[in-house]
């Protein structure tokens, strides 16, 4: 309790509209994109767009730019441990057929 | 530690003297209130976690039958998919500007913004419920009945249906249970129960509230966007 | 020391301050619902420990006499659900961690009472689960529920067991996230990060496991549900699903939750052994950083328990390795504390028995552990004996020693009365030696080459087999007399003063039992933590 005092920043308006028409914008972006022939670029398209949208969110709707250090590190913390779940199973899928499985 | 401790006279001893919202464990408002906001950050942590092991079965299962998750997510209407992701913005926007609203101390357009959220959610989840009920029309549900016309794979595609189902329903789940907070919140508000310098279950709401929304802004192009390419897209 | 702010008073107390069972169903203080979940987590240890015996009475001969197959495997799985999910995940955090974590940190109370309410009354509904499945027939699984025996091919009830499970692990979300919340926001003033007791490092730790491991596991199990009770694949081969995967998920909660079991029990031991040196713990902010550290990378270590379930190599050598590099942080909590008895006065009282008893334990456990981390002897031993002795030195040698260690310590603080100082130390002498016959013998039988989960072996196994039974007994006696004293000292124990063993942490500055508000005035802290300068030894007889 102590030293915490976190300021209370009230968001503009106009932030609120921009990030919003940005959001809008992607979305239809990202639903084009998906028809235009990327070969294996499609999902990183895709991803990369969905990562940023949930940025913007997660910035000014969540109010995390104007959050404190703890908030911050929560967030970062989170995606982290996210990333350990999904990249450290994967590496077992990519991985399986690069040598012969004992006993299969 | 023990031998110098001393004691501030009064410290705790103004406990809900004056500020009927204070609970009695906390020294004041400002504690309480960053106590809340910090206690939902940690929630939407465990969250995070809980949708990150579908995310993971999603992955694992589109690396290996590639064709069939194609063929499969073509089933879906990006359309419909895509004016719901939206809807869904919309009210994200409208949570934002009610959570606004309410540092202000307006209650009237704190209870309006809340109610477009609302009215928001609730058409996201009736087109949820259009889209499940195509599904259902066209035998797309995973089980004994489940066909997948012109599908290359149709084994492998129902795995993907299980994965839409689970992913879309553990989604619509949060938005259920979001609306039926909503609702409180909003008889709350108009009660007048929100003022400018406490607003926090609004606050962290509004949070839960967004939260749901990134979810589906990943489970867009994961379900609906899988290799479109040379189709149309309306 | 404790002169001025805390004499020793019974009059105003938690205990007495509400009376009937409706100011206890009903209450939110936190030492109220610890008391809750002590009665609750007792019974399932009760539960628990007659399937061991049950275990234990079937293997003292080779022939399967006293329990079918079928039956023996609902046995042993119902010992691992219940010893697992309702007794070593809350036992210390739920329990010790509810009523000292305010107290520690010099709170009122932790940051959301009433949601510390609804994990124990979430718990008491996987409880009430989970006794159905027990009154109605069991399952079979083994309580690790792997796929597909469990989605496809299990007589049990599974879906039942899994529901109870998975409504457990949100009670432990439910604690994990009050603690996290309640040692960032409700520190006493002055009471900075490296002024907090190692027992509240410890209690972090485990919580940030705790919110960040159980939603994968209830994912999991929600998936598991639904495969068995709608038959949709997620895990079935049969609809082109992955066993392993399932275990992947089922690992990556699963393997960190041994840590959320000996963390909290390793946070009891800094506390004791700093108490009866009568010495700050050596090597302070190691043992608080080492906690922190054995969380993450707890978590980065789960496909060693896949290494036989054609997982790839590369991934195993990476596990393997990474298994290593958790040994570092827990050999240097038992490093710190050897270091710290080192010309320490160390006082034999019994819950240094226990602490003493957990050091020694936990590091044949955690050096065995390493045996288990190469993937070449892995493969030897896998499912054998080794295994089942390896972690029972860890569970049991570490987390339930440490759990008996903190029991016993805060015990006067908790009912402000003593037990018997005799009775307690033969009780802690009889769990160390039965323990030990009970599971020293299982890493011979082990390497030997004896399965787990049999309930017939060959008959040269039997003299460890019944040399491992009688270790049994002998445990189940340790574990019934600390039953029986501590219940007769709830009202006929010597009244405890406030600090009975010398302590310096904020709980032993306010009387026994505390008051509801914990301290009559919120303390503020301006010194460093343990500091034994002006604290007298006192005498105990």
């Amino acid at each position: 309790m102590q030293a915490h005092t976190e300021e209370h920043h009230i968001v503009p308006k106009r932030v609120y509209a921009l990030v919003f028409v940005t959001l809008i914008i992607l979305t239809w972006v990202t639903a084009w994109v998906s028809t235009v022939d990327l070969g294996r670029m499609n999902i990183y398209v895709a991803l990369s767009i969905a990562v940023f949208k949930a940025t913007l969110v997660v910035l000014f709707f969540m109010h995390v730019k104007y959050g404190s250090r703890l908030t911050k590190l929560i967030v970062c913390s989170g995606i982290l441990w996210l990333m350990l779940l999904l990249f450290i199973t994967m590496s077992d899928i990519w991985t399986r057929g690069w040598i012969g499985v004992p006993g299969r | 530690m023990a031998s110098h401790t001393s004691a501030i006279e009064g410290h705790g001893q103004h406990e809900g003297s004056h500020d009927p919202n204070l609970k009695h464990h906390f020294e004041n408002a400002e504690q309480q209130k960053e106590t809340a906001t910090l206690g939902m950050w940690a929630f939407l942590l465990t969250e995070l976690m809980f949708f990150g092991g579908l995310f993971l079965a999603y992955f694992v299962y589109r690396h290996w039958y590639p064709v069939a998750f194609i063929d499969a997510s073509n089933k879906t209407d990006v359309l419909v998919g895509a004016i719901n992701t939206t809807v869904l913005i919309c009210s994200s926007l409208t949570m934002a500007l009610g959570v606004h609203y309410a540092s202000k101390g307006n209650r009237k357009l704190l209870v309006m913004f809340l109610v477009l959220t609302l009215l928001l959610g609730g058409i996201f989840l009736g087109v949820k419920g259009y889209e499940y009920h195509d599904k259902w029309v066209h035998h797309e549900i995973p089980g004994e009945h489940f066909e997948c016309h012109g599908c290359r794979d149709a084994g492998h595609a129902s795995l993907f249906f299980s994965l839409y189902f689970g992913m879309t329903g553990l989604h619509a789940s949060h938005m259920i249970i979001g609306f039926g907070v909503l609702l409180v919140l909003i008889w709350q508000a108009w009660k007048g129960k929100f003022t400018a310098k406490w607003y926090t279950p609004i606050e962290i709401f509004g949070l839960y509230w967004h939260f749901v929304d990134i979810v589906w802004i990943f489970l867009f192009p994961l379900l609906y966007l899988i290799d479109r390419v040379g189709k149309p897209l309306l | 020391m404790i002169t001025a702010t805390a004499p020793v008073i019974e009059e105003k107390n938690y205990l007495n301050a509400e009376h009937g069972l409706k100011s206890w169903l009903l209450t939110q203080d936190h030492k109220r619902i610890a008391l809750l979940y002590l009665m609750a987590v007792s019974v399932f240890f009760i539960v628990g420990g007659f399937f061991a015996v049950l275990i234990r009475l079937e293997l003292a001969t080779p022939a399967g006499d006293l329990l079918d197959s079928n039956t023996y495997n609902k046995v042993f799985t119902m010992h691992g659900v219940v010893m697992i999910f309702f007794f070593l995940i809350p036992s210390i955090p739920a329990i010790l961690g509810n009523f000292l974590l305010p107290l520690m940190i010099g709170a009122k109370d932790l940051a959301f009472p009433r949601i510390n309410l609804l994990s124990w009354y979430v718990y008491m509904l996987a409880g009430i689960l989970g006794t159905t499945v027990l009154l109605t027939g069991g399952v079979d699984t083994g309580w690790t529920f792997y796929t597909p025996l469990s989605s496809t091919y299990s007589n049990g009830y599974v879906v039942l067991t899994a529901m109870a499970a998975f409504v457990a692990g949100f009670s432990s979300i439910l604690t994990g996230l009050n603690f996290i919340v309640t040692v960032h926001r409700m520190r006493a003033p002055g009471l900075t990060w490296f002024r907090l007791p190692l027992f509240v490092w410890a209690h972090y730790a485990t919580s940030v496991v705790m919110i960040l491991g159980t939603p994968v596991i209830a994912v999991t199990l929600f998936l598991l549900m639904l495969e068995r009770g709608l038959h949709i694949g997620f895990f079935d081969p049969a609809y082109g699903g992955d066993p392993v995967l399932f275990q992947h998920l089922f690992w990556f909660y699963s393997h960190p939750a041994v840590y959320i079991m000996i963390l909290p029990s390793m946070g009891v031991i800094s506390e004791v052994v700093s108490t009866f040196c009568t010495k700050k713990p050596f090597g302070y902010t190691f043992i608080a950083f080492s906690s922190v550290a054995i969380a993450v990378f707890g978590f980065l270590v789960w496909g060693h328990h896949l290494f036989v379930s054609s997982q790839s190599a590369y991934a195993g050598m990476v596990f393997s390795i990474l298994t290593y590099i958790v040994a570092i942080p827990s050999a240097i909590k038992v490093f710190n504390w050897s270091a710290t008895m080192y010309k320490g006065q160390v006082r034999l009282e019994t819950p240094m028995l226990y602490a003493l008893g957990f050091i020694g334990l936990f590091t044949i456990g955690g050096l065995t552990g390493l045996f288990l981390a190469a993937m070449g002897l892995n493969v030897h031993v896998t499912d054998t004996y080794f295994v089942v002795a390896h972690f029972h030195y860890v569970m049991v040698g570490g987390g339930v020693m440490g759990y008996l260690a903190g029991l016993h310590h805060w015990w006067p603080k908790m009912f402000g009365r003593m037990y018997s100082r005799t009775w307690s130390m033969v009780a802690a002498g009889l769990v160390f030696i039965g323990f030990n016959l009970t599971f020293f013998p299982q890493f011979l039988l082990g390497y030997m080459g004896m399965p787990r989960r049999y309930h017939v072996y060959p008959p040269e196994f039997q003299v460890l087999n019944v040399l491992s039974s009688a270790g049994a007994s002998i445990l189940a006696l340790g574990f019934l007399i600390p039953g029986i004293y501590l219940t007769w000292s709830l009202k006929y124990g010597a009244k405890a003063p406030a600090n009975p063993w010398g302590g310096v942490t904020l709980e032993w500055q306010t009387s026994s039992p505390p008051p509801t508000s914990n301290f009559d005035v919120t303390p503020v802290i301006t010194n460093e933590v343990y500091d034994y300068t002006n604290q007298e030894v006192p005498h105990i007889g």
